[in-house]
């Protein structure tokens, strides 16, 4: 069948080719004196003799233009893949070629030019992967090879001339200490909230004067800015600290990981409750009366129709709350409650770029990453009712 | 009528705090550490907060108005090829955490208002860039085509049924949007931007409770009459048969 | 035996259902009907409890309804509703075989149960057992929704508006099923309906409501014949009666010998079909078969003499 050619082509992947070009004329990586000091911009094709550069610029330029047709997503998906491949080839000749002979202090970072690419392939892989709509089960395998290969770009050491990994070289033991601590409080508060989330949730479904009177305190701590509700954490836990015996053994005080975690528990009530909530309330009036009618229990009405019903909905609550607590326990670095936060407000204070990406780099992949395996998760929950919403 | 009982309280107390604070030194100054200041006079709370509320107002007007415009550009037929794009796009930035938003805008934009401005502007417009897409797709099919069937041009349609009947859920994005955009310009003070973040982050790194508490209870106050104005509006609109 | 005694039911002083009394015979239909807000919805769900009465008892084959918990009282009776009520994340089998398992009765009679009752409904087991009630027609899922409720054996099955979501071609297929099914089992059925035409089709017996009260109980014809208020006539329909009159008796009835010309009508069918299947051709009588082989034929003036009023 013969396509118009303005048809054959795909709007996003032309518009990211042009994009792509254009980034490439950016600076590609700086090189500085030392961690402190703003870099020079580098040309990717400046950084190191021609033929070393060419296969990684030309594998990034045949990426983009993989990207073009509209009917064949694997291709422009292989391709934007291709890309990244490209881009990392190009960190691991550039860092090296700059470094020779830059003095022993010089450091050699990733620029906007690296970085609009990186964004470019990565929006065309999902756009690619949003037409191919692959199943859950696809997914979640596309999702472990992706950071299985971000593994092993990174534990290779091909990258490690970079600044910001530099920075985690010298710094592995905290770095390690601050992804645990990081990954406590995101979790640790995420199953509190739930603990307390799910059966008060039931309850609230179960008694409308009760779902009256929390929902909207729920919402209303929800509203509270993170670091205002990080802060008014801090005079009341260190008053727990002081008045209730042994509290404060047990490690509970003004600053550091108790009030950050108190935090981020009580910013995880609503989306917990409420979706719990949505989701028992989702069930249909009909199926409801009919399981009522036919003899169930409350108890086996709620184990055995309400819970599965809903269970797409209570499961997305806390995909809200992990993405939104990996996101919030930065703030604990502020008032000492650890975490990737204290490389990011550490970064900051020191205006050393580098330490805040490597708070910040990990912290946005490993919310993406959560993100998008609770979608997965979601998805897999609710085969049975698809085929009646389509 | 409680609630509006407790509303013109908040509003008394937040403007008390802001315009005199000095009313609040017996209530403060337990938890101000000897010698330190029992409220904040490194700049008057009024600035602080007028400014924090201008850059509030200046990221979410501009946001609104270029995702409801990227809105509605994906749904009409010539960008349509965008839509997917700009869904995923939308729901896949709203996991990057504001915060680290915030610090990756510094190394790019520097120390001052100027990032944390940006940084509002960027993460406010993926709510409402989401909210618009799912409100202007979702719109009821009958309606839709009798607005065809009595003549209106495309524009007309798009002015006098499509944006009217999404509106709920704009607005519903817009206020996501800007709650969000009052917590982060908290944190903006971390980049030096004049907000009253400062306030916490000057509380803390002296550790005086007094300012903590005095700068939380400013924000989330802000925060909270702010995000109620939001809803009564809304709930105003929906109620008075306009949409 | 459902005996029905002084039902009633008030909500903030306003009677919905008012001292109700009626008896319903073993192994037959009684189809309750009413205009919405009559109260005939309620007086089911005083039935099987859903609704408790404040005052009036209701005893299943003797015994007092009140005698044991809702829930235990609620598995011994089927209950059907309008738009099914299907679970829709269960199979087909698993939905069927809800209540046998809220009664832990073991897995091989559940499963056979399951497969019997799909046969009974004309749903190839090893087709549907699997499937979920998405994957069905609505006509199918409404099948599926009796299945379930008939899936223990109960004493008595209530209905609330069954066929209310079908459009009206597979509605009168599900109504004979019903109906052949209901003879096959001998089940006990009531029936809430608001289409007068439904009850006439499907009855034994039906109960006109009103306002919360209970204004008629008696059988089809009589209904049709003597309607004991105006409210019940407006039901019936005046100008409808003689073809709802007719759409009761069955063609056999008033068979006589001779040999029309033809197509023929099945002995089983009503009179209003062979009313209909004159006027259509221009005959004056048409022939009759039974089996296949012709009995011999209904005139028109047969069936005019039926349809006639007799006080």
């Amino acid at each position: 069948m013969r396509v118009p050619w303005h048809r054959a082509f795909s709007a996003p992947g032309v518009l990211f080719a042009g994009l792509g070009f254009a980034a490439l004329l950016a600076p590609f990586m700086t090189i500085a004196a030392n961690r402190i000091v703003a870099g020079d911009g580098i040309r990717a094709w400046d950084m190191a003799p021609d033929y070393a550069t060419w296969p990684g610029l030309a594998a990034v330029l045949v990426g983009l233009l993989l990207g073009l047709p509209e009917r064949l997503a694997l291709v422009r998906l292989g391709g934007a893949v291709q890309g990244l491949c490209g881009l990392v080839l190009l960190l691991s000749i550039g860092g090296p070629a700059l470094l020779e002979g830059a003095g022993t202090n010089a450091r050699v970072s990733p620029a906007l030019g690296f970085w609009c690419l990186l964004g470019i392939f990565l929006l065309l892989v999902a756009d690619a992967l949003v037409r191919m709509a692959p199943g859950p089960p696809a997914r979640a395998g596309l999702l472990a090879l992706a950071v299985g290969a971000l593994a092993a770009v990174l534990g290779s050491g091909v990258l490690s001339d970079l600044s910001v990994l530099q920075e985690y070289a010298s710094r592995r033991e905290a770095f390690l200490a601050a992804a645990w601590r990081h990954l406590g409080l995101a979790f640790g508060s995420l199953a509190l909230a739930a603990v307390i989330g799910f059966p008060l949730g039931i309850l609230c479904h179960r008694a409308a004067n009760l779902r009256a009177a929390t929902l909207p305190v729920l919402s209303f701590l929800q509203t509270i800015p993170s670091l205002a509700m990080f802060g008014l954490m801090i005079p009341v836990l260190s008053w727990v600290g002081r008045t209730v015996p042994g509290a404060e053994a047990a490690g509970i005080a003004g600053i550091g990981f108790a009030p950050a975690f108190l935090a981020l528990v009580l910013y995880a009530l609503l989306p917990i409750v409420g979706n719990t909530v949505a989701g028992l309330a989702a069930t249909p009036p009909a199926a409801r009366e009919a399981a009522r009618g036919m003899g169930m229990t409350p108890g086996q009405r709620l184990w055995r129709v309400e819970l599965p019903l809903g269970l797409p909905v209570i499961l997305t609550g806390l995909r809200i709350v992990l993405v939104q607590n990996i996101g919030l326990a930065v703030i604990a670095g502020l008032i000492g409650g650890g975490g990737f936060g204290t490389f990011v407000f550490q970064g900051l204070n020191q205006t050393a770029t580098d330490l805040i990406l490597l708070g910040a780099l990990p912290t946005v992949a490993l919310a993406l990453t959560a993100a998008l395996f609770m979608d997965i998760l979601v998805d897999l929950t609710r085969p049975a009712q698809e085929a009646r919403h389509d | 009528m409680t609630a509006a009982a407790l509303r013109v309280a908040m509003l008394a107390v937040l403007l008390a705090l802001v315009i005199r604070p000095h009313w609040f030194e017996p209530v403060f100054a337990p938890l101000a550490p000897a010698g330190g200041p029992v409220i904040y006079d490194r700049a008057s709370l009024l600035s602080l907060s007028l400014n924090h509320l201008g850059l509030v107002l200046a990221a979410s007007v501009t946001a609104t108005l270029v995702a409801v415009g990227l809105a509605v550009l994906v749904t009409r037929p010539a960008g349509a090829a965008f839509r997917p794009l700009a869904r995923s796009v939308a729901n896949m930035g709203q996991t990057f955490p504001p915060v680290a938003v915030l610090a990756l805008a510094v190394p790019s934009l520097g120390f001052g208002s100027g990032p944390t401005l940006v940084a509002l502007f960027l993460y406010g417009l993926l709510p409402i860039l989401e909210n618009a897409i799912t409100g202007l797709t979702n719109l009821p099919r009958a309606t839709m085509e009798a607005a065809r069937g009595i003549g209106l041009s495309r524009g007309q349609r798009l002015m006098r049924v499509e944006i009217p009947l999404a509106l709920p859920v704009i607005l519903t994005g817009i206020r996501l949007s800007v709650v969000i955009a009052l917590g982060t310009a908290t944190i903006g003070s971390t980049v030096a931007a004049r907000t009253l973040g400062e306030v916490i982050i000057a509380g803390l790194l002296t550790s005086n409770t007094a300012l903590v508490l005095q700068g939380g209870l400013i924000v989330g106050l802000f925060a909270v009459l702010i995000h109620d104005a939001m809803l009564q509006i809304e709930t105003r609109l929906l109620r008075g048969g306009r949409i | 035996m459902i005996e029905i005694i002084g039902l009633t039911k008030t909500y903030d002083s306003v009677k919905a259902v008012d001292d109700v009394t009626l008896t319903v015979e073993s192994g037959t239909i009684t189809v309750i009907v009413g205009t919405s807000g009559s109260g005939k919805t309620t007086l089911l769900r005083m039935v099987n409890r859903l609704e408790e009465p404040t005052s009036g008892e209701v005893r299943i084959n003797g015994a007092s309804t009140q005698a044991v918990a809702p829930h235990i009282l609620r598995r011994r009776i089927g209950y059907v509703i309008q738009g099914n009520g299907l679970f829709p994340h269960h199979t087909v089998a698993r939905n069927i075989a809800a209540v046998p398992n809220l009664l832990n009765w073991p897995r091989d009679r559940i499963a056979a149960r399951v497969d019997e009752l799909l046969d009974l409904f004309s749903l190839d087991p090893d087709q549907y057992r699997d499937r979920y009630p998405a994957d069905l027609s609505g006509g199918q899922q409404q099948r599926v929704g009796v299945a379930r409720a008939l899936a223990s054996r109960p004493d008595l099955m209530l209905m609330d508006e069954p066929f209310g979501a079908l459009d009206p071609i597979i509605r009168a297929r599900a109504q004979d099923d019903l109906r052949r099914i209901q003879r096959k089992l001998g089940s006990t059925i009531l029936l809430v309906t608001h289409d007068m035409e439904e009850a006439i089709r499907l009855a034994d017996r039906i109960a006109v409501m009103d306002g919360g009260r209970l204004v008629q109980y008696d059988a089809p014809a009589r209904i049709i014949a003597h309607p004991a208020t105006g409210f019940v006539a407006d039901m019936v329909g005046d100008v409808e009666r003689p073809l709802r009159l007719l759409s009761l008796i069955p063609v056999s009835e008033v068979v006589t010998d001779g040999s029309a010309d033809g197509a023929a009508i099945s002995a089983e069918a009503s009179l209003r079909d062979a009313l209909s299947a004159c006027l259509w051709t221009g005959r004056t009588a048409v022939p009759v078969e039974r089996d296949g082989v012709r009995i011999g034929q209904v005139t028109l003036d047969a069936i005019r003499a039926r349809a006639e009023f007799r006080a």
